[in-house]
């Protein structure tokens, strides 16, 4: 590479956009054929620098569209047009077992897209690129309002979209991480559902008193929705992940005070004393887990807690009684949780009772356990400190890079329209009032 | 409470420069049902701007403004963006308001609303069905912004993200003076090193101390700068920035533009004369000011006839790069249809007509601006002997916006082919 290439035009579009939508990368201005690098860089809040690169040959007219163009190699390879994002992963000489996730939604995710010449795959900050742009990657949409919630005890935010409502209402909740999780109700938000993301191992009330939660904290914040002026209180609905799974179904099937429109129930299982509340749930798990198992990279497997599925009805959710409508979205390379064994579980006991028609299953092959809203960087284990045990390990999600983020794209798309057509949809009864103007 | 979910109201994208398009779409309304779009806008002085349409939904409770038909408003037809080109002032504003953006740091905020029914008035005192907010940005990410002040200069650079080095631009406004940063922001926002030049505050022309000289300074502190490409450096000037644009491309021995963007612009300039001079010759011709049926002053008047004498005009025959003029046929303001043909003349009596690039839009007023932003007619204008009138610029709302909307693409793609496409295509041509 003699001639020296200048005036390369790099755009990306939309230069600031939502979390979950898709970009073009374009760069023009090149010489036909020539071999370029894109490379992205991202400095994470905790101060950790990740990066995704990816070769690219350019066309006949001096350009290549990461949309419609091939990657030769990198990070990933093929056309994928938000291959950039998902496939970060923190530079060489970083501390191992990184997991990224965003806790301040007010601000945004800055990436630096740059172009450089040649196939490049390593010493990226070491050279002036061609050309470089910043991209900005939002959780909250302009207008969504953040409220701190602490009435009734509870730990949580509540995120309200723009404009009068009322809104469909949501209840989200997380896994044995604990920590008060915002970005997936942010984004939710962002699409027009009123949700409040809830604390409910690490909640201020378990600090100051060294006791979890009961199963009234879960109604209380269901009711801080119901009773909300901008809420409808006929339009709830409850989405979970992990743990928030268990805790999902189990207000589905059993709570007297939530009547929930649907429900979302992701990398969960059924499997947990009956009714039982956080407490007894987490000591359910405690009491198998001798059947951890290590890999060979001492990451820790823990699906087996939960194997095999149980047959006693006083230890699983009793599905068949379930009203409203179910998604269940789970990774078929889960290695925390037995996900896919419950679903396969939760679907027979649906079938037989006469419900299944309530069930849609999503379960994506090579997927793992983390399944969270799309584009951001996948983590096959990460550190991983839980609330019960206070010991640092490194747990093992499962799952491969691409496949992983593909199941993330297609499942929260699905979860987006799942959640409208219970939400938003269904015959709009104020029609009458309406067709009298 | 009653089990009726509000309807969906979507601005696509969400947040955006203040030229690119966005969709904006209503879901989940009862079928054919009427509907108003409504857009309110409080600029930094405080005051309100709205633009509305009205519009009907389909049969699966749809309105998209991108698809459908607006039947009243400030916009009819089908007008992806009439939600901000056609706003305007809500009743009871003062006359004369002009919407321009001082801190271009922070995005425009735009609430887009939708109402039931054709409403006409009074939107501040309902309830709309569904309202989301918009951001329109100046700046996009990575754009830095740098206040210079160098060698008696004054102005703010735009410098595009990433490394460089980039083509350059000097950027200068108009009459009315002070420092106007938005045009050079969206300049740096697509590619170009952007210099917002200052050269008068607000009504002082007449004293400004100004000479040729700094305009060249100024364009040599853009081509000097370590991040900029010396040799493909432009010049983009609206209205008395057109003029200096013409004069320094043609006359300076020390500026060599790569290209020229003229708006509104004119070259009758008295050879040699000095800015302050220009001026008393504007204040001699001041009889030939009209006033129309509002007391608005029309100053195009002063412009005409073009002179015969080349002794008043700027020697156009002698630029040497591509120059883009674009004016307006109801410019009320200045004489530039007129000025533009003479100067077309003279280039082809003097052999460079092939430089010469000419946007006309009918209809279209003096302030040819960035798209999408209202169109004002008529603001206050603060003259050199101090007073306050309003000056008549001209333009129709709608053929006005839609020159703006044309020119700023025709004015980007003639930047980029004068100075990003590289030089064996221009050897080629």
């Amino acid at each position: 590479m003699d001639r020296k290439q200048c005036c390369v035009k790099l755009s990306v579009q939309p230069s600031r956009g939502l979390m979950d939508e898709k970009f073009i990368v374009l760069v023009q201005n090149v010489f036909p054929g020539f071999q370029l690098t894109l490379h992205a860089l991202y400095k994470c809040e905790d101060g950790h620098s990740w990066e995704a690169f990816a070769h690219y040959t350019a066309s006949a007219i001096g350009t290549v569209n990461i949309s419609e163009d091939p990657s030769l190699g990198g990070t990933y390879s093929g056309v994928e047009p938000m291959g950039l994002l998902w496939s970060l992963r923190p530079v060489p000489g970083s501390k191992p077992w990184l997991r990224m996730r965003k806790m301040n939604v007010q601000t945004p995710m800055e990436v630096t897209i740059s172009v450089y010449p040649g196939y490049q795959t390593e010493g990226f900050l070491d050279q002036v690129p061609l050309a470089g742009v910043v991209v900005e990657r939002w959780y909250m949409a302009p207008g969504v309002r953040r409220i701190p919630v602490t009435e009734a005890g509870l730990t949580a935010t509540l995120f309200l979209p723009p404009g009068p409502g009322p809104f469909p209402g949501l209840l989200d909740l997380w896994g044995g991480g604990g920590k008060l999780v915002e970005y997936r109700s942010a984004l939710l938000a962002s699409h027009g559902f009123a949700s409040l993301a809830l604390d409910y191992l690490t909640a201020k009330v378990t600090i100051e008193t060294g006791k979890m939660v009961d199963n009234q904290y879960f109604e209380r914040a269901y009711k801080v929705l119901e009773q909300h002026p901008q809420i409808l209180s006929s339009r709830i609905a409850i989405i979970g992940l992990s743990l928030g799974t268990s805790i999902t179904l189990k207000m589905a099937v059993y709570s007297q005070v939530a009547k929930l429109r649907c429900v979302v129930c992701i990398s969960g299982s059924h499997v947990q004393p009956v009714d039982g509340s956080v407490e007894q749930i987490m000591s359910f798990f405690n009491k198998n887990a001798e059947k951890t198992r290590f890999n060979n990279e001492n990451h820790m497997i823990c699906r087996d807690l939960l194997l095999p599925i149980p047959t006693d009805p006083s230890l699983k959710v009793d599905v068949g009684q379930l009203q409203c409508p179910l998604l269940l979205v789970v990774g078929e390379d889960d290695q925390n949780w037995p996900t896919h064994e419950s679903a396969m579980d939760i679907k027979e006991m649906m079938e037989r009772a006469g419900n299944s028609h309530l069930l849609t299953l999503l379960s994506y092959p090579d997927t793992g356990h983390l399944i969270e809203p799309p584009f951001t960087p996948f983590a096959k284990a990460s550190s991983f400190r839980a609330v019960s045990s206070r010991q640092k390990l490194v747990a093992l999600w499962g799952g491969e890079t691409a496949a992983h983020s593909r199941a993330q794209e297609d499942a929260w798309r699905k979860t987006l329209v799942f959640l409208r057509a219970n939400l938003y949809g269904g015959v709009n009864t104020g029609i009458a009032s309406f067709s009298n103007l | 409470m009653s089990d009726t979910v509000a309807p969906m109201l979507s601005v696509f994208p969400s947040r955006a420069l203040v030229d690119e398009n966005f969709k904006v779409v209503v879901k989940n309304l009862p079928p054919g049902c009427p509907v108003t779009l409504h857009s309110l806008h409080q600029c930094e002085d405080k005051h309100y701007w709205e633009a509305y349409g009205h519009y009907t939904s389909n049969h699966r409770g749809t309105v998209s403004v991108t698809d459908d038909l607006s039947f009243g408003g400030t916009y009819t037809g089908k007008e992806a963006m009439g939600l901000l080109w056609s706003m305007r002032p809500v009743p009871g504003s003062r006359e004369g308001l002009r919407l321009r953006r001082r801190n271009v740091c922070s995005p425009l905020l735009v609430n887009i609303s939708v109402y039931r029914g054709h409403v006409v008035e009074g939107f501040r005192e309902q309830a709309p069905l569904a309202s989301s907010l918009t951001e329109r940005w100046y700046m996009a990410p990575g754009v830095q912004r740098t206040q210079i002040r160098e060698k008696g200069v004054r102005g703010t650079l735009f410098l595009p993200p990433g490394p460089g080095p980039f083509p350059g631009m000097l950027d200068m406004w108009g009459g009315g003076g002070g420092l106007v940063e938005y045009r050079s922001a969206l300049l740096g926002s697509h590619g170009y090193a952007s210099l917002a030049l200052e050269y008068f505050a607000p009504g002082e022309l007449k004293s400004a101390d100004l000479e040729f000289n700094y305009f060249e300074t100024a364009f040599n502190i853009v081509k000097y700068h370590p991040q900029v490409m010396p040799d493909r450096v432009g010049i983009f000037g609206l209205s008395i920035g057109a003029v200096l644009t013409i004069l320094l491309a043609a006359e300076s021995s020390f500026v060599k533009p790569s290209c020229c963007v003229c708006i509104s612009g004119n070259h009758l300039y008295p050879r040699g004369a000095t800015i302050k001079e220009v001026h008393q010759v504007l204040n001699m011709k001041s009889p030939k000011i009209r006033l129309d049926e509002n007391n608005y002053e029309i100053w195009r008047d002063m412009g005409l006839p073009i002179p015969d004498d080349l002794a008043h005009k700027i020697d156009v025959g002698r630029i040497h790069c591509p120059i883009m003029l674009v004016n307006g046929h109801d410019d009320q303001s200045w004489a530039t249809v007129e000025s533009s043909d003479d100067m077309a003349q003279m280039m082809r009596a003097a052999g460079n007509l092939h430089l010469l690039t000419r946007l006309h839009y009918p209809d279209a007023g003096h302030l040819i601006e960035p798209p999408y932003t209202p169109l004002f007619r008529a603001t206050k204008f603060v003259k050199d002997t101090k007073e306050k009138v309003i000056l008549l610029w001209g333009g129709q709302t709608k053929p006005h916006s839609d020159a703006q909307e044309d020119s700023w693409k025709k004015i980007l793609a003639f930047l980029e082919q004068n100075l990003y496409s590289s030089p064996t295509l221009k050897a080629k041509m």
